[in-house]
């Protein structure tokens, strides 16, 4: 079975935010939760770089690990999803991971935080069938339809690449070997001064 | 389907040997060959792309999200990069953006404007109902009430102060179509004030750019900067301004390991993946190029065959730059000598090069001669007429082209024509009415002749403080698709403003001008955008792409068309107006063409520019030629010139190595913490300037800058205006999420001397 994965190129991140409104605008994601982000090191300095961030869907989902009530399962392709439903909304998920993804609207009485949102790699929230009530819930169900994420395909510059692990890694190498290395890479006049 | 969307390649294929061990490859190869199968069945279907058709029956496995929908084409209306938008409509509503995976140009990529633009269609803050401020409040009226008030206003006006009483500020964001009927009404009603956002961008650089070989124009296309072997970015920030450019760009970079250049004040999102940045100390870009070109002719790097066959002028050119040496270049631009002589060996040595130049250079008040000096650069290197190489201006806004093509100029007609009266008599046969009733429209038969007021001046046309031409007094201002915020001197603006005896805003967002000026009588119509109509556009490729409408004008908005017709219905010139337009848009495209032969907008007929949205998956993304399919041969978009309709566009300009009927072109003849001011980060900081005009903000210090004393406003902002909150006077539930004080009031006095653009870039 593929599993699904994102990867960021980062020569290629340029910090357009078209990933980040893709998601929102395409799932309807509420004001507040940001299921991707882009952040950005050193801006304005040499060395700036951009990265895409949303939840990884990790192989050894460490979300997966804490959570008490088991509302966030794996799917057989690699996605990670939770249900809304069964989520107490404890934050332990947040807690556990180290890219931030779990997010929470902090909507509900006493301040508490309400049914956990990520990032669903534009899965639904799995069930095979189109439901109505899963769009609202969870956004679109793209994969079902047989098609990729938002924020991937809307890339500007084809730096964010979603899909079958395998094929990504392909891409990923095929295009750092078309950068170079050693002589070949760019920068390489400067770093030696040639 | 996901395989294929990434790889591009049509058909999904069996299982390649190349592929690794999954973890369990008896469950893989089931599923696998399922989704396979599945996604060779859809993608057979989905390649065929049509431009509206239902959402094709899928078979086990995937799922129709909406099903009876339909998908319908058209084009981001953000910038001039123009990105394909498929659109998925159901039932007449527009429910969401589908990937425009198949467009030559953005390949289904979009920045976050593009992501959101049917934001621009379901957005709370759309002006929903035609609005009338009535002692200082904002009432509703009806369509038919606006256009009458409007209209007997205007012929009050004109008869006590003539035609030139009125200022029309047109649009860089409507239609080609549209574009040309409000220069059309211009000229029927009888005045050369008429201007858009060009007049406040890149009209210093058409000057330029026109007076060295014939057009103003990006030369190449955005596609084909993936050929250039190196590229110099001067003034230009394209990773934010256009940023699904950068595919292209980046993919020279990585493909032909071309330097990427980045000359600049700030070290900006472009500087952050340039190989060498270039700071520079702001106005002084004409002493670094001719630096450049002193370099080069010194080291003999000058393309001298070139130079003899196309090029005149040589000798005063490096008489001019011989001034220019490294160490004098170093004491003008803070750009050290070595560094100066490293950039043009780097030029030299890569090519041919693509240049590019934006805003940063434009305007200042010697705007258009820093685009020649761009031009001269590149035909001492010999990079014109050929791929990879050329002036590649970006433009800014989605129709900024076609609307300058369009005359929405205060000194041209239609196509570049001008207003000799030669011209006059042109378009009057294309629109067949009588020259010496033209004549009669204006003022006086000098007027006809004479530059209107521009975009950036039309304020002082109004207090008239000083002598000048137009003599008019402006009384009425109609801003269709345009607004006040990027003028410089922005309480002048307010202003003028004020006095005015009518204002008219066509939008379909409440404008910054609707907030700033405090009089009555302002009339604000509400326009749909641009997905509500149809109509063509032409991106910064020189490339027209039709938009076929998604969604009926919500609300109560009506189109441009429609309010144009409301209000020229009223005026009395209907039918000499209409005389050749049934059909809307396409008759007006037909009568376009008919006229607009200087630039070749005769042969894009709306039929084949709708054939090319109906096939961009035919379109190779390298050449932007069709290969096979209904358009075979064809460069996307006919890529002005096309001087026929079976021409296939010129998809490079000066290209001399294909013939005119193939695409080529030769050069035409023009008988262009802390620091030391005191500013802490976060902190307010009010800052005023010398013509009295005051902004204030949170201050960001960043390591951008070239050093402590170099300060960058944003400009684009309403909500604020010379420190106060101006929320009292928006319409409520409109005032911008984001509000604060434009930076326009903080500029200085300065226009290109030339064109009048506005120096926002130099200022001290």
């Amino acid at each position: 079975m593929a599993r699904m994965k994102f990867l960021c190129d980062i020569e290629r991140c340029i910090d357009c935010g078209g990933c980040v409104v893709a998601c929102k605008e395409g799932n309807h994601v509420p004001a507040g939760i940001n299921r991707r982000r882009v952040v950005t090191i050193n801006q304005g300095r040499p060395g700036e770089k951009s990265i895409s961030i949303a939840c990884m869907h990790c192989a050894d989902a460490p979300c997966i690990a804490v959570c008490p009530v088991d509302a966030i399962y794996q799917r057989e392709d690699g996605i990670v999803l939770v249900s809304k439903e069964t989520c107490i909304g404890c934050g332990y998920c947040f807690m556990a991971c180290p890219f931030g993804a779990p997010q929470f609207p902090g909507d509900k009485v006493f301040g508490a935080r309400g049914a956990m949102d990520k990032c669903t790699f534009c899965a639904g929230d799995s069930a095979p069938s189109c439901s109505e009530e899963e769009p609202e819930l969870y956004g679109q169900n793209r994969i079902a339809e047989g098609k990729m994420p938002l924020c991937a395909g809307m890339c500007a510059t084809k730096a964010l690449l979603a899909g079958d692990a395998d094929i990504v890694a392909d891409l990923f190498r095929e295009r750092v070997s078309q950068r170079g290395s050693g002589a070949d890479a760019w920068g390489w006049d400067k770093a030696y001064n040639k | 389907m996901i395989r294929s969307r990434i790889t591009g390649k049509p058909d999904c294929g069996s299982g390649s040997p190349a592929r690794r061990k999954t973890l369990n490859p008896e469950i893989a190869r089931r599923s696998f060959l399922k989704l396979c199968a599945a996604t060779a069945a859809l993608t057979g279907a989905a390649m065929t792309g049509k431009m509206t058709g239902k959402a094709r029956a899928v078979p086990n496995g995937q799922q129709e999200a909406h099903p009876g929908s339909r998908m319908i084409r058209s084009v981001c209306t953000h910038c001039a990069v123009a990105c394909g938008i498929n659109a998925e409509v159901l039932n007449g509503v527009w429910i969401r953006q589908e990937i425009a995976r198949d467009h030559p140009v953005s390949k289904g990529g979009y920045c976050c404007r593009g992501a959101s633009a049917i934001a621009m269609v379901t957005s709370e803050k759309r002006l929903k109902n035609p609005l009338k401020k009535v002692n200082g409040r904002w009432q509703k009226i009806s369509w038919d009430q606006a256009f009458d008030e409007i209209c007997a206003k205007l012929s009050d006006i004109r008869k006590k102060d003539g035609p030139d009483a009125l200022h029309l500020n047109g649009s860089a964001k409507v239609s080609t179509e549209m574009a040309y009927l409000l220069r059309k009404f211009a000229a029927f009603w009888g005045s050369n004030n008429i201007d858009h956002q060009a007049g406040i961008r890149h009209s210093t650089t058409e000057a330029g750019v026109a007076n060295t070989w014939g057009y103003g124009a990006m030369t190449n296309s955005l596609n084909d900067i993936r050929h250039a072997k190196s590229m110099i970015f001067i003034g230009s920030n394209v990773a934010e301004a256009s940023p699904v450019s950068m595919q292209h760009i980046l993919h020279a970079k990585e493909v032909n390991n071309a330097p990427l250049i980045v000359v600049d004040p700030r070290f900006t999102k472009l500087a952050a993946k340039a190989t060498d940045h270039v700071r520079i100390r702001p106005g002084t870009d004409c002493a670094f190029i001719l630096g450049l070109v002193n370099v080069i002719i010194k080291n003999d790097w000058h393309d001298k065959e070139f130079i003899r066959t196309r090029v005149e002028g040589f000798p005063e050119i490096a008489e001019e730059a011989a001034h220019y040496t490294p160490e004098e270049v170093e004491v003008i631009t803070a750009i050290p000598a070595a560094e100066v002589v490293r950039i043009a060996k780097v030029l030299a040595d890569n090519r041919p090069t693509s240049l590019s130049w934006c805003m940063g250079n434009t305007r200042q008040h010697i705007g258009n001669s820093i685009s020649r000096s761009f031009c001269i650069l590149q035909l001492v290197l010999g990079n014109m007429g050929k791929s990879g190489g050329g002036t590649n201006i970006f433009d800014s806004h989605d129709n900024i082209q076609g609307a300058t093509d369009m005359g929405v100029l205060s000194h041209s007609l239609p196509a570049y024509y001008g207003l000799a009266d030669g011209s006059w008599q042109h378009w009057c046969r294309i629109w067949e009415v009588e020259y010496d009733w033209i004549v009669s429209r204006f003022k006086g038969k000098d007027e006809m002749n004479k530059n209107g007021f521009t975009l950036a001046r039309w304020h002082a046309g109004v207090p008239q403080k000083k002598k000048m031409a137009p003599n008019t007094p402006i009384k009425a201002l109609i801003q269709w698709g345009s607004g006040s915020k990027s003028l410089t001197r922005s309480h002048e603006v307010k202003k003028a403003l004020d006095m005015l005896d009518l204002l008219v805003v066509v939008d379909p967002f409440p404008t910054m001008t609707a907030a700033t000026c405090d009089c009555n009588n302002i009339y604000l119509l509400p326009g749909s955008s641009q997905y509500e109509t149809s109509g063509s556009v032409t991106s910064t490729s020189r490339q027209i792409q039709w938009r076929a409408r998604i969604v009926g004008p919500v609300h109560d908005c009506r189109d441009d068309y429609a309010i144009m017709e409301g209000l020229v219905k009223r005026l009395g010139f209907a039918d000499k107006f209409y005389k050749n337009i049934r059909q809307v848009p396409e008759d007006i495209t037909r009568e376009l063409g008919r006229g607009s032969l200087a630039i070749g907008y005769n042969g894009q007929t709306p039929e084949r520019i709708k054939k090319h949205m109906e096939n961009w998956h035919t379109f190779n993304i390298d050449t932007l030629q069709a290969i096979g399919g209904p358009c075979d041969g064809e460069y996307y978009g006919l890529p002005w010139p096309c001087w026929t309709d079976e021409h296939p566009g010129t998809p490079i300009l000066y290209d001399i190595s294909k013939t005119l009927a193939e695409g080529g072109l030769p050069f035409r003849n023009r008988f262009g913490n802390e620091t030391n001011i005191g500013i802490r980060d976060n902190g307010m900081k009010t800052s005023e300037s010398t013509e009295g005009g005051q902004i204030n903000g949170k201050a960001k210090v960043v390591s951008e800058l070239a050093d402590d004393q170099t300060i960058f406003p944003p400009y684009h902002l309403d909500g604020r205006f010379m420190g106060r909150s101006l929320a009292e006077n928006y319409l409520e539930g409109s005032m911008p999420y984001v509000a604060d004080n434009p930076a326009n009031s903080d500029t200085n006095y300065g226009h290109d001397i030339t064109t009048q653009v506005q120096g926002t870039e130099d200022g001290l």
